[in-house]
């Protein structure tokens, strides 16, 4: 009913509205020739109005709003990404407001007077040399300072570097970490995916046996970290706000970010005063329909912490023991000691649990 | 050709009493249904536009309104949306995707390619180059026909249970070439496919046919540097077109073949629902290159005409010469040419080799310096101007102020370094449909205001044209600006909602004025096809040349017939911006006045130019050109 009395409401003003154009159309055919100049003026003062209050409105939002659209960073690249960031802001928000400014003061300046006429000016090569070239030299400075501080964040990662691997798939992350004993990731194949074995680790590597999953990423500070990223079914995107990290997981594809954190989560929490605050990893590429959830828990350790961590985490192959039969028979040992399952008495038990599964 | 429609002034009256301008020769499906007719064939292409312009924007207030107000109950909405809501009465998360990804397409294929440059390249390329048609009236008529199967394929693919294509307009496999992955990329995304193959023959049909009857069927007298700025910018955006689109073209059929016929160009190593497909070899990253290589230059297929409209409208109502125009036409020559070489500034962070990164950044910068003289050109032309501001006017000044606001806001992310935070976030969104999106609409609008009268013989209201005008800039303003800080603040774009993540849980205030401003803009459209609507049929007659302007579609009757001019087709004798000359009697000499009628107004270089026209008998001499 009410739906109805909405109907009728909407349709009653329509009708009202048209009545009004119309009589207002008839009137000026009355008046005779409808003459443009009052609305001239309105349309010109209104362009003043609208240049001004959003100048206005621009500059308040910017200023009063500052810390809420502006994430901290907290890694040695995002400090002279920001950097650049905030010269190419200035170098616009000069041209635009000199280019805005002229453009709507000409629009009410010289709006249309019957008295007057428009100067006839076809074009004027020195002008037009000069605003080829300034824009040219500023924007070279940019893209020279951005190619240089590019070519550092691609360059190639410290031979020390702490390896993470991210893998996406939809609609989650998981985290790999070489493991404390070889320090190296194992071998993996996207054939060797199954339900436990979501790495697709490969076993015949020894690499893997102490590599260890992880739901949360765990970084250190101060140390460089290179991710390398991979994706299972379609595209993802590793991004790491506060970091000002991004890069695409692509299946069939590593690709490589490398950054250094400086702030730990405590000392965030610290800064922002919020103890309940956490970093978060994002995906930024459209993966499906849970692409808005795939939210991966991250936290910056001082090192010693993270040394800690890492070595109080439960190698992959521990914690799935029945993949050790895709061990080779030679390999299996150094398996069993690299992933920490108990070698002495159990060999045979762990082997025959593996049977007995099968 | 020969055998033109000649219609008296008398005749053309009698006609206007029916409302209708009957031809001759045709019946009701050869006029106005296949016809061949260039002016009918941009009609059709404005009204399919037009229509799918309402579809897009419909779209996007539906995912705006999970944006702005994420808690609201939308069952209301469920006789349009049926199944796609839940049942708590919210949009499906994979519906939404969905509306993205088919606003998208609709807006930059359908409404900014097809409905733009389908409109004014077909209308305007005769009427101002001084043709009878276009080169080919069979081959325009099928472009048109093209499209409409296009737009037909793409609007069923809206309606089946799987729903459209959801993998975001830019199709990126492997999301695109599963059907496991996402429920659109089933029959939805081969209809898109489909459709999309279709559009990209109907676009070619249509720019080989500009470039043709620009080339060749220019009248006498208009040499290309007397060409107005609107001819130079469709001509290079039928270029850029006819380059571009078949890479599209290929990167779809090699989609089709990694979708429907095993292949693996684009699949590699994917492990998913529960088994690891037999793809090896493919590249995802390839797809991108194939895309954005037409995806680029697409951002410039849309804009050019709209620079082109704005030019010859700003020209026109600041009655003054436009500033520069050999630079207008150098600046437009380098976007075209450089617009195939910044591709890759789309894949930054795709995994693409940082090197090809830098080459892109340094290119892409490069774009910026043609599009900033355009823009001072823009501004100079208005200055000592004596401004007139008709819709047209204000849509084109809305126009340079959105082209500003959304181009320098490429600088930040053509900057490979800087790009990398601001990558897929709504940066990017605010970026790209300030620059492209509601520049290249305005430029439409401004077109639809501007060449209604020579459309349609009538006139729009004026006055519905102004509210019009200032709800729709307003509203695009509040739509897209504040994107810029939710962008800064790190939002990624295509999220369902920000909710899950804290670092993404502010601006629900902002999110929610974004949505209404949305709302009210595209309500602001309804006044516009009602003056549009009401204009063709009750508005008030136009005259032949109602803006004063100089070029030579304003020298036509009041409703041009088949073969644009009775009679003979005017000469042109010089450039079309003779606005406000000192000297002149009026503040506006056409194209096809001589220099020897007008020698109070003329300069010493041409007074020269009359011994020429007056040469050889009186009959006129033309540069290089026999007749």
């Amino acid at each position: 009913m009410t739906s109805i009395a909405i109907g009728v409401g909407v349709v009653l003003i329509l009708a009202i509205l048209f009545m009004i154009f119309r009589i207002s159309s008839l009137v000026g055919l009355v008046k005779g020739k409808e003459s443009t100049d009052p609305y001239n003026k309105v349309n010109a003062f209104l362009f003043m109005v609208f240049s001004i209050s959003s100048i206005v409105g621009f500059l308040w939002y910017s200023y009063a709003h500052f810390s809420e659209y502006t994430l901290p960073v907290a890694s040695e690249h995002g400090k002279i990404t920001d950097n650049l960031f905030w010269i190419t802001m200035g170098v616009t928000i000069i041209s635009f407001a000199i280019i805005s400014i002229a453009m709507f003061w000409f629009t009410y300046k010289y709006q249309y007077n019957p008295n007057r006429k428009a100067e006839f000016i076809a074009d004027n090569h020195t002008l037009e040399i000069i605003w080829t070239v300034v824009p040219a030299i500023v924007l070279s400075l940019l893209v020279f300072k951005g190619l240089r501080v590019w070519s550092d964040i691609t360059g190639p990662a410290k031979e020390d570097a702490e390896v993470i691997e991210l893998v996406g798939q939809q609609w989650l992350w998981s985290a790999r970490y070489p493991g404390v004993k070889d320090k190296q990731l194992g071998q993996f194949n996207y054939r060797l995916i199954d339900a436990s074995n979501e790495f697709g680790l490969d076993l015949t590597d020894k690499n893997s046996f102490d590599d260890f999953k992880s739901l949360e990423l765990h970084v250190p500070k101060g140390k460089e970290v290179l991710l390398k990223i991979r994706a299972k079914d379609v595209l993802h995107s590793v991004f790491l706000p506060h970091f000002r990290v991004k890069m695409d997981a692509v299946p069939g594809m590593t690709t490589f970010f490398k950054f250094t954190a400086t702030k730990t989560t405590q000392e965030m929490r610290d800064e922002l005063s919020n103890p309940k605050f956490n970093y978060e990893m994002a995906c930024t590429e459209i993966c499906g329909k849970g692409h808005f959830s795939m939210k991966f828990p991250m936290v910056v350790d001082e090192p010693e912490d993270y040394e800690k961590w890492k070595a109080s985490q439960e190698a992959w192959l521990k914690l799935n023991p029945e993949y050790l039969k895709k061990v080779p028979e030679a390999l299996k040992e150094a398996a069993m000691i690299k992933a920490g399952l108990p070698l002495d008495v159990k060999i045979g038990s762990t082997v025959q649990t593996v049977s007995v599964n099968n | 050709m020969a055998a033109t429609v000649t219609h008296s002034p008398a005749e053309v009256h009698v006609h206007d009493e029916h409302g209708h301008d009957e031809h001759a020769h045709g019946n009701f499906w050869t006029t106005y249904i296949f016809s061949e007719d260039h002016k009918v064939i941009a009609k059709q292409f404005l009204i399919t536009g037009m229509i799918w312009a309402l579809i897009g924007g419909i779209l996007s207030v539906l995912f705006r309104l999970q944006l702005g107000f994420p808690e609201a109950n939308l069952s209301w909405l469920k006789p349009l949306l049926g199944g796609w809501l839940t049942a708590e009465g919210k949009i499906d998360p994979e519906f939404y995707l969905a509306l993205v990804t088919m606003h998208g397409t609709i807006m930059v294929f359908f409404v900014l390619t097809a409905g733009l440059s389908g409109t004014f390249s077909n209308f305007l390329i005769p009427l101002q180059v001084g043709a009878r048609d276009m080169a080919s009236g069979f081959m325009n008529m099928l472009s048109y026909w093209f499209f409409f199967l296009s737009s037909v394929v793409m609007l069923t693919s809206l309606f089946i249970s799987t729903g459209p294509a959801a993998g975001g307009w830019t199709i990126y496999p492997p999301l695109s070439a599963l059907p496991q992955a996402i429920s659109g990329s089933g029959l939805g995304m081969t209809l898109w496919l489909v459709s999309m193959a279709l559009f990209i023959v109907s676009s070619l049909l249509g720019s080989i046919n500009y470039i043709t009857t620009v080339i060749n069927l220019r009248t006498k007298g208009m040499t290309f540097t007397k060409l107005p700025l609107t001819i130079w910018a469709f001509f290079f955006t039928a270029i850029i077109g006819i380059l571009a689109f078949p890479v599209l073209f290929g990167a779809a059929l090699l989609l089709i073949f990694d979708r429907s016929f095993g292949t693996s160009f684009y699949l590699s190593d994917i492990y998913i629902g529960g088994e690891a497909l037999p793809n090896q070899g493919g590249s995802p990253i390839l797809f991108q290159h194939l895309f954005w290589f037409l995806g680029h230059p697409e951002v410039y297929i849309v804009l050019l005409p709209a620079l082109g409209l704005s030019s010859e409208i700003i020209a026109t109502n600041s009655r003054k010469p436009i500033f520069g125009y050999k630079a207008m036409v150098g600046s437009m020559m380098f976007i075209a040419i450089l617009s195939f070489v910044v591709w890759a500034h789309h894949m930054f962070v795709t995994g693409m080799n940082p090197f090809l990164g830098s080459i892109f950044t340094l290119l892409t910068l490069i774009i910026a310096v043609p599009s900033a003289v355009k823009i001072f050109n823009y501004v100079t032309t208005l200055w000592k101007g004596n401004l007139i501001f008709t819709p047209a006017m204000l849509f084109s000044i809305g126009l340079v102020s959105f082209f500003l606001t959304g181009g320098i806001t490429g600088l930040f992310l053509g900057n490979s370094a800087v790009d990398i935070q601001l990558h897929d976030t709504y940066f990017v969104v605010a970026h790209f449909h300030l620059v492209m999106g509601s520049a290249s609409f305005f430029g439409m609008m401004a077109g639809v205001y501007h060449w209604f009268p020579k459309m349609f013989g009538r006139m729009m209201d004026n006055r519905l044209g102004y509210i019009h005008f200032w709800l729709t800039f307003i509203g695009v303003y509040l739509v897209f600006f504040p994107m810029h800080y939710i962008g800064i603040a790190g939002f990624p774009r295509r999220y369902y909602t920000w909710t899950t993540f804290e670092t993404f849980s502010g601006f629900a205030d902002l999110n929610m004025l974004v949505s209404i401003a949305a709302i009210i803009t595209l309500s602001a459209q309804f006044i516009f096809i009602f003056n549009f609507v009401y204009a063709i049929f009750r508005g008030k007659k136009a005259p032949a040349n109602p803006w004063n302007s100089n070029t030579l579609e304003w020298t036509t009757p009041r409703l041009p017939g088949h073969g644009n001019w009775p009679g003979e087709i005017p000469t042109v004798y010089r450039w079309p911006y003779d606005y406000s000359k000192p000297g002149a009697k009026d503040d506006f000499i056409p194209q096809n006045v001589p220099y020897s009628e007008t020698p109070e107004s003329n300069f010493p270089f041409e007074n020269e130019q009359i011994k020429l026209e007056l040469g050889n008998n009186g009959a006129i001499v033309v540069e290089n050109k026999k007749h």
